[in-house]
């Protein structure tokens, strides 16, 4: 039966993770050169119409609807056909119509995290195609794996708001972005400074207070488990900020804003599979963590010598994977007997089952997302010309700027 | 006559300026400028990276005047914009052949 506490608190939390997606685009505007801000915050904001596209037309019942082997959903519900204003499967108090809504949201956001690998070089054509390729053919199976009664769901791996779904998933994709389309021209030769660290700081803000909506709102109706995951999601990101922070200042000399910046959200990430199933204090150890094995995740790329410009695969896919493992670790039934008691409650399975989610995600979202790169790269091409890059995306893509100073 | 480009610290502009009133130099003109010399740049780090940025902000002061003026000018800068650390900048002085008031056509040192 329809619960207007509920509803109520499921529409707030639906409009609370759309903020997301432009506060991404500002977390990401900023750390851009200032020639490529305005191509950089499209690519998130464009998500927010082509993903809800996408999701009315077949990719809400390939995620969630009726299951075809463990896999994929049918298109039974396509066109939204049967989502009604009626509870559906997975709620029984809010309209299965704002349950589509809610992940619709969860869909819009996870391209738009990719961008950050591929930024200030991609194509904006081969872009919108990669984003309909991508969500299509990675999203949504991954996405009804782990809970629209695929297989990962089955076997009892926990996601409580999409570690795996989202993060390892995005993450994963966007290394393989970043391999493939390759370097930004003059990387580490000249410094690829951010132009407007002020914009990240104001993003990484709309990020953690859209965040509330993207893990408390996973509860699905407002009690008990939606206060739980409030409270970790806080606690989460605050601890990994500080403790991003201390490690810089550590091994680098100063505490920096962008430090600040990016280990909040790296906190958020990992606290996302664990929100609903951990106690509070368990979430500060997962939040100091995430700060500091992001923070050092970064030297990847300097030593695997890939361009990943903003840092997706250390924050998105190393946080995300450190989520998962950690919900495995320190999941525990007195908080939710929904979940599952994991490692450190003495269910050593649960641990497994989080190893296998993530390493199948990882698997399959790599493989396909490079066959869907190269596909780009063959057809419509992925990269934009060396004068292009040089000009800007911003001119040469969109012709106009973001700045006239 | 002379010019003197003087390259100094930019927040030491308004006690040069002000000086330069006081003793009756009539005009200059300022630009904000980049470069290094001894001082060297300044490092920035962005997630751990660190970034060494080459050139950095100072302020350039370009006046004409009459040569027998240069010494007491030259003197005045250098008292005011001093810090006794590195990168308190440079005076240049270069010689002038001739200039103009452009509304009046005066030339030589009454243009100036």
């Amino acid at each position: 039966m329809i619960n207007a506490g509920d509803t109520s608190f499921m529409l707030i939390s639906s409009a609370l993770v759309m903020f997301m997606t432009p506060g991404l685009a500002l977390f990401y505007g900023g750390m851009v050169r200032h020639k490529n801000i305005l191509s950089t915050l499209v690519q998130s904001f464009i998500c927010l119409g082509i993903v809800s596209i996408i999701w009315i037309c077949y990719g809400y019942s390939m995620a969630f609807g009726p299951d075809i082997g463990s896999f994929i959903g049918n298109l039974d519900w396509a066109f939204l056909n049967g989502v009604s204003l009626s509870p559906g499967p997975y709620a029984d108090s809010i309209p299965h119509l704002l349950f589509c809504c809610f992940q619709l949201m969860f869909a819009i956001i996870t391209p738009a995290l990719i961008t950050g690998a591929f930024a200030e070089r991609m194509k904006f054509s081969a872009f919108l195609l990669f984003t309909v390729l991508w969500t299509t053919l990675v999203y949504l199976p991954v996405c009804h794996w782990v809970w629209g009664g695929g297989w990962i769901g089955k076997m009892g791996a926990l996601d409580f708001a999409g570690g795996t779904v989202i993060h390892i998933n995005s993450g994963t994709a966007a290394l393989v972005c970043a391999l493939m389309i390759g370097k930004r021209k003059g990387w580490r030769k000249e410094p690829f400074m951010p132009h407007n660290l002020s914009l990240t700081v104001l993003g990484a803000g709309i990020l953690w207070f859209g965040w509330f909506g993207f893990n408390a709102g996973s509860a699905l109706s407002a009690g008990e488990t939606a206060s739980l995951a409030f409270m970790n999601t806080q606690l989460a990101a605050g601890s990994a900020a500080v403790s991003w922070i201390i490690s810089e200042w550590i091994l680098h000399g100063k505490p920096t804003t962008l430090g600040a910046a990016s280990g909040a959200v790296a906190g958020l990430v990992a606290i996302t599979p664990p929100a609903g199933f951990v106690g509070p204090v368990s979430s500060v150890i997962i939040g100091l963590l995430a700060g500091v094995i992001c923070y050092l995740a970064i030297s990847l790329k300097n030593r695997f010598n890939y361009d990943d410009a903003l840092d997706v695969v250390a924050v998105h896919g190393i946080g995300g994977l450190w989520g998962a493992l950690a919900t495995g670790l320190f999941a525990s039934a007195a908080m939710n007997p929904g979940g599952a008691n994991g490692l450190f409650f003495g269910n050593p399975k649960l641990l497994g089952f989080q190893f296998i989610g993530a390493l199948a995600t990882i698997l399959f979202s790599a493989v396909v997302t490079a066959i869907i790169l190269k596909g780009i790269d063959l057809t419509v091409g992925l990269r934009i010309t060396d004068e292009d890059e040089v000009q800007g995306l911003d001119l040469s893509q969109h012709s106009e700027v973001g700045f006239s100073l | 006559m002379k010019k003197i480009e003087a390259i100094i610290k930019p927040f030491k502009l308004d006690a040069v300026k002000d000086i330069l009133n006081e003793i009756g130099i009539q005009g200059m003109t300022v630009s904000e400028v980049k470069g290094y010399g001894r001082q060297k740049g300044h490092k920035e780090i962005y997630r751990g990276a660190e970034y060494i940025v080459d050139f950095i902000p100072k302020v350039k002061i370009e006046i004409f005047l009459a040569s027998d003026r240069v010494s007491q000018v030259v003197k005045e800068i250098c008292r005011v914009a001093y810090t006794g650390k590195v990168g308190d900048g440079k005076i240049f002085i270069l010689p002038v052949e001739d200039s103009i008031r452009i509304r009046t056509g005066e030339k030589g040192a009454d243009a100036l």
